[in-house]
């Protein structure tokens, strides 16, 4: 019986792949008016700040959909609450990929949680597009084919740092301060591979490093004062952000002072460490800051902000993870319209690798999300910016981090 | 329930559990093998909670040590898997006996506390000794395959070796606790100083106790790792602990069965909760956890131990008043 109607199915199958255009019988989670995609996201939980950006995501799905969809299809997202827990990431995932027959995950949040399925998503052969988070690892079509990431990564940061430093600080003489784990080592890496292709490594002075259970980095701070570093590079997250800042200001030490992006907010670390105290960081952004009065008659910005009202009326206008999930959203409608009919998991990470010049509304002036066959990393350009004592200002061109 | 219909339950639920692999699908198969992972958790924690009446908000923290003993062991010194389950057993048996010494010190609330910090600190501790745990990256492993040509898929695989597992270690538990030992353990329990007086080694038992909650609490943790094929410090939270916690008094204090049940519901209902509402899946899992609690104030496994009893009593109640009629009749 069971062998006959397993007959059955192949055989309609079969009659299908006659009348239906070609490819539409192995296209798992795709049919004539539907696209399902998989998505997991703390909705709960410590990091569950990030949840907003799976909410502004469905949001822009929904609007697209009103819109006619994507060739016909409507997008069906299909997200699930993993609490930032890998385990759980791992059973989410399998279900949307087993039991939901997704045609692909989109936008997967967390480093650990994304590691967690990062195999499984490659044996599977199932597009893992544009992952949210900054590791490096994600962009490696050589051994993990399936998975790309999005956003600019740590190393490609740091290396707009070291460009910047070459090319404006003739005598540099830079002391490094970093967090002692694979986040501060990313950042760390992609310096030091920027200075060495500037054959300048030895302009690293000093090097100093604190654990996240340390109480203060006032000592680390003293030392590369007194290394005599006219440049000093700030990997740390904001708590111990803002005690460098504060210390730098007060031992009277005034390098060139690069902030790394992580820690970039004006309310958490610029604030507690003192305005005055951080006037002239450097740091870099590669979205629009919607708090920004810059933007605010900006098309893109209005557009946006339209979007939100209409769609998403419980989120906060003012948090950047809802201009972030936004762009990636755009970002993934880009790549579906390109795969015209053909929604199979290989021309969807064809046409994912295969992006040209996209400008998206919310992307600063000048940045453009490129990939091809052997880039698996989107968004590579940043833009410098150093604050006034008030907000970040943009100065300078826009940094390629693929070209240093 | 009777000694034999209880047997008979039991082995119709094992021929079951061992043809589910022909009727559900690997994905479903990988969560009966996170029960069953998650069913030795809380057997070990029940020993210590349940049975021994010491609390624990930390076993999280030697599931965690027995799934990095696991990953370790694979990764960093490529050793067989097989290796692994025994070696997080006895490596937790000793940490939970050497913290179980100063719990001594420690009753109740006291001892929730204290324990609590231990599960506070094992994120952080996995953190800082990097070179061994991979940090914040945790550690990737592949999945054991099925050996000697077995036509089994991993996921197969894995269940059957958790069953098993579990089998040998439900059945090592009953015949602990049925016996003296077991005796032992519930009434420093139920009267510390009565125990005593009778002779019991309270230091002793409760120390071992601990010890071998947390071994089993550490296999499980090594199981885990062999299923999810990934550990990272993000998984081994607070929060994993309140779960097992959780799970323990839901399935049932001082049950044995009662594991299985609660590890049921830590798998399943947060599913669920998320199904009937995606906004405020915590609030529905609350609701819930309040529900289970205000009809089944003694757990899912005492509900059904007190509906048999009474079923039993209406039953004698029964025979016991047709019996003297059937005496009359005869007589008359």
């Amino acid at each position: 019986m069971r062998q006959r109607s397993w007959m059955f199915v192949l055989l309609a199958i079969l009659a299908l792949a006659g009348i239906v255009p070609a490819g539409a019988a192995d296209m798992p989670g795709i049919t004539a008016s539907e696209i399902k995609i998989g998505h997991t996201n703390p909705y709960s939980g410590n990091a569950s700040a990030y949840g907003t950006i799976g909410k502004v995501e469905a949001a822009y799905f929904k609007m697209i959909n009103e819109q006619g969809g994507i060739n016909g299809r409507k997008i069906n997202f299909v997200s699930y609450d993993d609490g930032y827990s890998p385990p759980k990431t791992v059973e989410m995932v399998r279900k949307l990929v087993e039991q939901d027959q997704v045609a692909f995950v989109f936008n997967t949040l967390g480093t650990p949680t994304n590691t967690a399925i990062h195999k499984y998503m490659n044996q599977q052969k199932i597009p893992h597009l544009f992952v949210a988070t900054g590791a490096t690892k994600w962009g490696d079509p050589e051994h993990f084919p399936w998975t790309m990431g999005w956003q600019p990564t740590y190393q490609a940061e740091a290396k707009i740092y070291a460009a910047y430093v070459m090319k404006n600080v003739p005598n540099a003489k830079i002391g490094i301060l970093y967090q002692n784990d694979d986040y501060g080592k990313d950042y760390l890496k992609g310096f030091k591979d920027g200075l060495a292709k500037a054959n300048a490594a030895k302009a690293i002075v000093l090097e100093q490093s604190y654990e996240t259970t340390d109480p203060t980095v006032d000592s680390q701070v003293v030392n590369l004062k007194n290394s005599g570093a006219n440049v000093f590079f700030n990997i740390t997250i904001p708590k111990y952000a803002a005690q460098a800042i504060k210390k730098a200001h007060d031992i009277g030490w005034k390098p060139l002072h690069l902030l790394n992006n992580v820690s970039a907010s004006v309310g958490t670390v610029l604030k507690p460490a003192g305005f005055e105290a951080s006037k002239d960081l450097i740091t870099t952004q590669y979205l629009k800051d919607p708090t920004d009065p810059e933007w605010k008659n900006d098309a893109g910005y209005k557009e946006w902000l339209a979007f939100m009202k209409k769609y998403y009326p419980d989120g906060n206008v003012e948090d950047a993870f809802n201009v972030y999930g936004y762009t990636a959203a755009q970002g993934l409608v880009h790549v579906l319209k390109q795969c015209g009919n053909d929604l199979s998991r290989e021309n969807v990470m064809k046409q994912a690798a295969n992006i040209k010049d996209l400008s998206l509304p919310m992307l600063l002036p000048g940045i453009k999300v490129n990939t091809g066959p052997k880039d698996f990393y989107p968004i590579e350009q940043e833009q410098l910016v150093k604050f006034d004592g008030e907000r970040w200002v943009r100065f300078g061109e826009t940094y390629d981090a693929s070209k240093h | 329930m009777s000694g034999r219909a209880r047997l008979v339950a039991v082995l119709a639920l094992l021929a079951g559990a061992a043809v589910l692999p022909l009727f559900v699908s690997n994905f479903r198969l990988f969560q009966f093998t996170q029960v069953a992972t998650y069913a030795i958790a809380l057997l070990g924690l029940n020993m210590l909670t349940g049975y021994n009446g010491q609390i624990s908000l930390g076993h999280g923290a030697f599931y965690a040590l027995g799934a990095y003993t696991a990953a370790i062991m694979i990764d960093r010194w490529s050793l067989p898997y097989a290796l692994t389950l025994p070696a997080a057993g006895l490596l937790c048996l000793v940490a939970g006996f050497l913290f179980g010494i100063p719990a001594l010190r420690l009753e109740g609330l006291y001892l929730a506390l204290a324990t609590f910090a231990l599960a506070l600190a094992v994120p952080q501790i996995l953190k800082y000794f990097e070179d061994w745990t991979g940090g914040s990256q945790g550690i990737v492993l592949s999945k054991p395959k099925a050996p000697w040509g077995l036509p089994l898929n991993p996921d197969q695989w894995l269940y059957f070796v958790t069953l098993a597992v579990m089998l040998v270690l439900f059945v090592l538990a009953r015949n602990l606790l049925a016996g003296r030992t077991g005796r032992a353990i519930v009434a420093i329990r139920d009267n510390a100083t009565a125990a005593q007086a009778m002779g019991i080694n309270t230091a002793l038992y409760k120390s071992l106790t601990f010890g071998v909650s947390a071994a089993y609490t550490g296999v499980a943790g090594a199981l885990s790792a062999l299923t999810i094929a990934f550990v990272a410090p993000d998984t081994f939270n607070v929060f994993l602990s309140i779960t097992f916690l959780v799970g323990i008094v839901v399935g049932g204090l001082a049950s044995i069965s009662g594991a299985i049940l609660g590890g049921f519901f830590i798998q399943f209902v947060p599913n669920w909760a998320q199904d009937i509402s995606k906004a405020a899946p915590w609030a529905i899992y609350g609701v819930f956890l309040i529900l289970t609690m205000y009809v089944m104030p003694f757990g899912i496994a005492g509900t059904v131990r007190l509906l048999v009893a009474r079923r039993r009593r209406r039953a004698e109640t029964a025979r016991a008043a047709t019996a003297p009629r059937a005496g009359t009749a005869k007589a008359g």
